[in-house]
């Protein structure tokens, strides 16, 4: 797979298996409660006992030189010659913790969508970003949850079953498809894939494919992406057309990349007033230079750019996509001005992973698989989630299960999640 | 680790380039220790009486931040803690999460030894190897001593996995430990009530422990009372709260642990953290729903420090992610997963079989090979020496060029014209940019397969053998 979505290509990586994926019914779906989001900024985290710490970094150091034994040859060679002391009490003790001193600058904070008082039609905006800490940390407050902006294409696509039965309805329809996801499924935003645009797809013309985009914002009011087909010479005249349609929404236009003219989808952010996704592929410093030439050469706003440092689906490379993005947020945070954007990841690649949708392992060696219905959502939430954990703001997905569930941990993590209290202490004795 | 130079460790070696660690110097030994990829004991002539000093000073500076324990006996004893870094990118992280899945004295006997087989068997192939899960945590629900000593009894004569016995009683820890007491399980758990006579089992059994508070100060005392009485191998539970803000205090006591343990080199509470993911059944009945969110659990604690936790779910839904996110954290960032470079025979070839190039990445490598040998195709498949990177990431950066296709074959002295009655390979699909280039640097017939190599078969049914010119 290549970069988010292409579900046109995930067609073809399904390749002969596609058929076996048709006409299986999901059974039971995961129910969660979505209850009430509260937007609760995160408790800030009281700092503690400093004379406590520097205490016990003394007793470290006199530790260090006078070298116990017992703990060098630990376990092992528990040291046999005295007989253990015996206490009546538990040792006192007050537990401390230092804060990271080195991250001093929050993460640049980015508008999306406009309302009718900022010149857009939508009903609120989104503000991704803000950041002072890594996600869901105590030593800053983390402003704004995380969003989802679920997937919709142009044209009808290949997809998973799994994925394929929530849209079957509405797969001729971008306007309709956009709808559901918002009321059904509670997308906080919607991207619309204008793949049909590649050359190699329909070709269809930009002034089409914007038409298209005007339909969706017409049936929405959220804030969305824009799309191109991923095709580098077709993709900037399709974005600009697009861009212009959508004049002073605010949307995401996705996305410049240094193997395009990168430099037109900046321009036509700029004249009507939207955000661009900065997407490099896996390289901090690829991402650097991208981010760089917006700033610098195209004149790009901090406040108009978004990073997608690309994401690779768990178990194939996810290793990667991770690292990459916890440096970047990392670097960041720590005062790095060409990489304190806030990230979005192209979750909806999960489901290029073969445990995402084969019917069974090729392996006869492996335990079984089980049903890939409910391998499938679980593969895009694992592979969100590790990426939340990085500091990835925005997620594009898929599949409405794998939604609720990622925005279930991901707003708990961020604090807005009240629920009664569950006593663990008897989790042996529990009966399951 | 203390120690971050090749010359400071240098300063404690023996100094005389004898080569009998297998690296030339005591210097590039010494780079071996501080990237942890030897052992000090890997160095003979510092075991010697004359050394004793240095040797035992180097081994307390060279011992990792968190504490390293072992848990179990034989081949599958498994040891957790052991990190030095916070971020796997500023080293790796050592010691993946242990896996451990709950059993009960409730349970009917056939019921626990077939769940146990379930946990001991379960393997999923991935570049290479099977990932597997680790222990066995058995619950005393019944209460009773006897039938808590009888269920570890019946485990214990299953499996050869490591157990975790879990009880807040101690009589009752006691009667399971009986059972097992050569098998160095870990005891579940000492809490403010019942400490003193935990820590009397620790010290009579010789058995690695579980502290339990969602107190940091109560933990932080159990841990300093336990390491004062001279156990040491300790395991700290912070308490996992199944959700809301409780969750979120579970997460943060996590984060804090760890940073106190590495970055403030607090030693006293540096020990590995146990995450209990099966706290999820205690909210959520229905097992779709329970097993979907203990693996989100698991996933939160498997990249934010957990280095052992316990279990419920057995669906595959549950585990293949989870172990493959274990791998995902705790694979080695400096040095991609490779095979040896080598053109390797899958099944028995014969002249009229195909010869397969790939690259040396072992995911490439494994994939395609576990493709080919589950579709019983006899080949010949060549592992390009790429310094292990994929096809697609390979092509575009220049480490899988016509040259080094041809100085594959060179090396591994394969001759076309011997061993195959056709003179052609195979490229990847997306290799097929090279096709020219290869041709022209080999001079073999060149032709290219499909994209993914889970098409070979249906490809091969249309293209093999080559038709003649
Ligand atoms: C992980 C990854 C990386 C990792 C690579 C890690 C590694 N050890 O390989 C890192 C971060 C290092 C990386 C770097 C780069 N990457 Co990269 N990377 C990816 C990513 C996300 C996944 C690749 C992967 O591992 N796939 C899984 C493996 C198993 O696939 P595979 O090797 O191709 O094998 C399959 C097939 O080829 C086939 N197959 C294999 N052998 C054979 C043999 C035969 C006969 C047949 C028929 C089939 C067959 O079957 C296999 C199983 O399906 C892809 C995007 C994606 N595809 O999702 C981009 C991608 C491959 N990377 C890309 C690029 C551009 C780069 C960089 C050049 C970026 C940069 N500017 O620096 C560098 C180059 C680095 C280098 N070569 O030194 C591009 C390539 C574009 C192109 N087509 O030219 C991709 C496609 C992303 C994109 N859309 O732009 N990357
Ligand atoms: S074995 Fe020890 S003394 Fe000999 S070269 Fe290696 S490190 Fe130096």
């Amino acid at each position: 797979m290549t970069k988010k979505i292409k579900l046109s290509e995930l067609g073809s990586l399904f390749g002969g298996d596609i058929q076996a994926l048709e006409g299986v019914k999901i059974e039971g779906d995961v129910e969660i409660d979505l209850g009430q989001m509260g937007m609760n900024p995160q408790m800030a985290y009281a700092l503690g006992h400093e004379t406590a710490q520097m205490a016990m970094h003394l007793m470290n150091i006199s530790r260090i030189l006078g070298y116990p034994v017992d703990q060098v040859f630990g376990g092992q060679q528990q040291a046999a010659a005295a007989a253990p002391k015996r206490l009546s009490k538990l040792i006192e003790s007050k537990f401390s913790v230092g804060k990271v001193d080195e991250w001093k600058t929050p993460i640049q904070e980015v508008v999306l969508g406009a309302t009718s008082s900022d010149g857009g039609t939508r009903k609120s905006t989104i503000t991704l970003g803000g950041e002072n800490a890594l996600p869901y940390y105590f030593d800053g407050p983390m402003p704004h949850r995380n969003h989802i902006t679920m997937d919709v294409f142009d044209m009808p696509i290949n997809m998973a079953k799994a994925v394929k039965g929530n849209y079957e309805d509405v797969i001729n329809s971008p306007a309709e498809w956009a709808k559901k996801v918002v009321r059904d499924f509670g997308a906080d935003m919607v991207t619309i894939h204008l793949i049909s645009t590649d050359p190699n797809i329909k070709d269809t013309s930009p002034a089409e494919a914007a038409k298209t985009v005007e339909e969706v914002l017409q049936a929405v009011d959220v804030p969305i992406v824009i799309g191109g087909s991923g095709n580098p010479e077709k993709d900037p005249e399709v974005l600009e057309k697009a861009a212009q349609a959508a004049e002073g929404e605010r949307c995401i236009l996705a996305s410049a990349s240094l193997n395009l003219d990168y430099a037109r989808i900046a321009e036509a952010a700029k004249k009507y007033n939207h955000v661009v996704l900065s997407w490099t592929q896996l390289e901090i410093n690829a991402q650097k230079e991208l981010n760089r030439k917006l700033m610098k050469q195209c004149g790009v706003a901090r406040e108009n750019i978004l990073m997608d440092p690309t994401t690779a689906a768990l178990g194939y490379g996810l290793d990667y996509a991770y690292t990459n993005m916890e440096r970047i947020r990392l670097a960041g945070l720590s005062g790095d001005m060409e990489l304190n954007f806030p990230m979005s990841s192209g979750t909806t690649n999960a489901w290029g992973a073969r445990e995402a949708w084969m019917t069974s392992s090729p392996l006869k060696e492996d335990s079984d698989w089980g049903p890939r219905e409910y391998r499938g959502p679980i593969w895009e939430i694992i592979t969100g989630l590790t990426l939340s954990l990085a500091g990835n703001d925005l997620f594009m997905m898929m599949h409405p299960t794998a939604v609720q569930v990622l925005k279930e941990i991901t707003q708990t993590l961020y604090g807005s999640k009240e629920t009664d209290p569950v006593d663990i202490d008897n989790w042996i004795t529990a009966v399951l | 680790m203390k120690l971050n130079s090749p010359l400071q460790v240098y300063k404690y070696l023996p100094q005389t380039n004898c080569g009998e660690c297998g690296d030339a110097t005591c210097m590039a030994f010494a780079a071996h220790l501080i990237d942890r990829s030897k052992k000090l004991d890997n160095c003979p002539p510092i075991l010697k009486d004359a050394f004793k000093k240095k040797y035992i000073e180097l081994l307390t500076l060279l011992a990792p931040e968190i504490r390293e324990i072992t848990i179990g006996v034989g081949e599958r004893a498994k040891k957790i803690g052991g990190d030095d870094v916070i971020y796997r990118h500023q080293l790796t992280f050592f010691d993946p999460t242990a896996f451990a899945y709950d059993v009960w004295d409730t349970m009917p006997e056939n019921e626990l030894v077939e769940r146990v087989n379930k946990i001991t068997n379960f393997r999923k192939f991935y570049i290479g190897k099977f990932l597997r899960v680790d222990m066995v945590a058995v619950r005393c629900v019944s209460g009773d001593a006897a039938k808590f000593a009888a269920a570890v009894k019946k485990v214990n004569e299953t499996t050869t996995l490591p157990l975790i016995l879990c009880s807040f009683d101690p009589a009752i820890l006691k009667s399971g430990l009986e059972v097992v007491k050569d098998k160095n399980p870990l005891i579940y758990a000492a809490n403010e009530k019942n400490w003193g006579e935990v820590a009397e089992l620790a010290l009579e059994y010789k058995v690695p422990v579980v502290l339990f508070s969602t107190d940091l100060d109560k933990l932080k005392s159990l841990a300093l009372t336990f390491a004062e009485m001279g156990i040491k191998d300790l395991v700290l539970d912070p308490g996992t709260f199944p959700q809301g803000k409780q969750l979120k205090g579970s997460f943060e006591r996590f984060v804090k642990l760890r940073r106190s343990g590495i970055k403030d080199a607090q030693k006293d509470i540096a020990y590995p953290i146990m995450a209990v993911p099966l706290n999820a059944w205690l909210v959520y009945k229905e097992a779709a729903a329970a097993s979907y969110w203990e693996t989100v659990l698991a996933s939160v604690f498997t990249v934010r420090y957990g280095d052992i936790m316990i279990l419920h779910s057995l669906e595959p839904y549950a585990m293949l992610p989870e172990v493959h996110l274990r791998e995902t954290i705790y694979t080695d960032p400096r040095t991609p997963a490779k095979v040896e470079p080598g053109v390797n025979a899958v099944g028995s070839p014969t002249k009229d079989s195909p010869v397969i190039v790939t690259t040396n990445f072992a995911l490439t490598y494994y994939t395609v090979e576990s493709d080919l040998s589950s579709n019983k195709i006899n080949c010949y498949l060549a592992a390009v020496d790429t310094d292990g990177i994929g096809v697609e990431a390979a092509v575009a950066g220049g480490q899988l060029t016509a040259a080094k296709i041809n100085d594959s074959f060179k090396k591994a002295n394969f001759d076309f014209k011997e061993k195959t009655s056709h003179s052609a390979v195979i490229l990847p699909g997306l290799a097929a940019r090279l096709q020219g280039d290869v041709e022209d640097a080999t001079g073999l017939r060149v032709m290219i397969g499909p994209p993914d190599s889970g098409r070979i078969p249906g490809w091969m049914e249309k293209n093999w053998p080559p038709k003649p010119k």
